[in-house]
């Protein structure tokens, strides 16, 4: 009987699916804003990457909330995890394998400079602060299969964490006192698809790569501490 | 080509997320649902979404199955 009311719902989602898709007319010009960021995007905020121009500078507000959200679940995860007691595991920990210990050791330092490389580089290429940060923090994963015992440190990043969503919003102020209104692009843009060139975009992409990194890798060390 | 490429990729996509369903061992419907996250990935950048692919790959694929790894731990490996 549930197996059939199961099947029933999973059948009207689909169908529900279905139908919208059959309706939405892929590739085709839907509304004015998106022809207005192709055309106008690069010489309005200096960004290569349209994506980084639109996350950043005309919906940056927007993406303030996103990284608030993001803190707000890490501060959340942290009250429920650890519960004040902080004792030190009786158990003794397994060495990780040779093959392991070593490739870990040789890929970490080259999967934290590509994360780097990613949110520097986001007014330029694809990718940006929350990629480049996921990345990074992918990496700290590696570190906890790899080198059992090594932990990042707590103070670490939580400063990084505090810096990033500090810088953000200071930049944000900044342009409140200089140009009007809130997160204004206030430096100037420079040559597009150089390294120094759109204004406050890169500032703030690269403290948010430092926040989403320290946050989504906190989160990963409470969830392990919590195991062992 | 890229269509029959996307094509492969949505049945391999749609196999592993039905073995992901009715995996008995947690760990392997873990893998196999971190396979649909990187063929996801790797369908949003053949659509030309490089952003999204990145964001996809990296926490879809990497720190949701360590998360989820982790949970098992915990629990129990084996669905009754």
């Amino acid at each position: 009987m549930r197996k059939i009311i199961g099947l029933l719902l999973l059948g009207i989602v689909a169908w529900g699916i279905a139908v919208s898709l059959t309706r939405i007319p892929f590739g085709a010009p839907k509304t004015k804003v998106g022809r207005y960021y192709v055309d106008k995007g690069v010489p309005e905020t200096g960004a290569t990457n349209i994506v980084t121009s639109v996350v950043l500078n005309y919906r940056g507000f927007d993406t303030l909330g996103e990284v608030t959200v993001l803190f707000i679940a890490t501060i959340g995860l942290g009250a429920v995890l650890t519960t004040g007691r902080r004792k030190k595991s009786e158990r003794k920990i397994e060495p990780a394998s040779l093959i392991l210990y070593t490739g870990c050791r040789f890929l970490f330092p080259l999967i934290l400079l590509f994360g780097t490389y990613i949110f520097i580089h986001g007014h330029l290429t694809p990718g940006g602060g929350f990629q480049g940060g996921a990345i990074i923090a992918s990496a700290f994963v590696l570190i906890y299969l790899g080198c059992r015992g090594r932990r990042i440190s707590e103070l670490g990043s939580k400063l990084a964490e505090s810096l990033g969503g500090l810088i953000f919003v200071i930049v944000g102020l900044v342009g409140l006192a200089v140009g009007g209104y809130f997160l204004i692009n206030f430096l100037p843009k420079g040559i597009p698809n150089s390294l120094f060139s759109a204004g406050i975009i890169p500032i703030i992409y690269i403290a948010i790569g430092f926040k989403v990194g320290s946050e989504l890798s906190s989160i990963i060390d409470k969830l392990v501490e919590e195991t062992e | 080509m890229i269509p029959i490429v996307a094509f492969l990729l949505i049945i391999l996509m749609l196999i592993a997320a039905i073995a992901a369903s009715i995996f008995k061992d947690l760990i392997n419907a873990v893998i196999a649902a971190a396979l649909v996250s990187l063929i996801a990935a790797i369908l949003f950048y053949l659509l030309q979404a490089p952003d999204v692919a990145m964001a996809e790959a990296a926490i879809g694929a990497a720190l949701v199955t360590a998360v989820f790894v982790v949970a098992i731990r915990r629990t129990k490996r084996f669905e009754e």
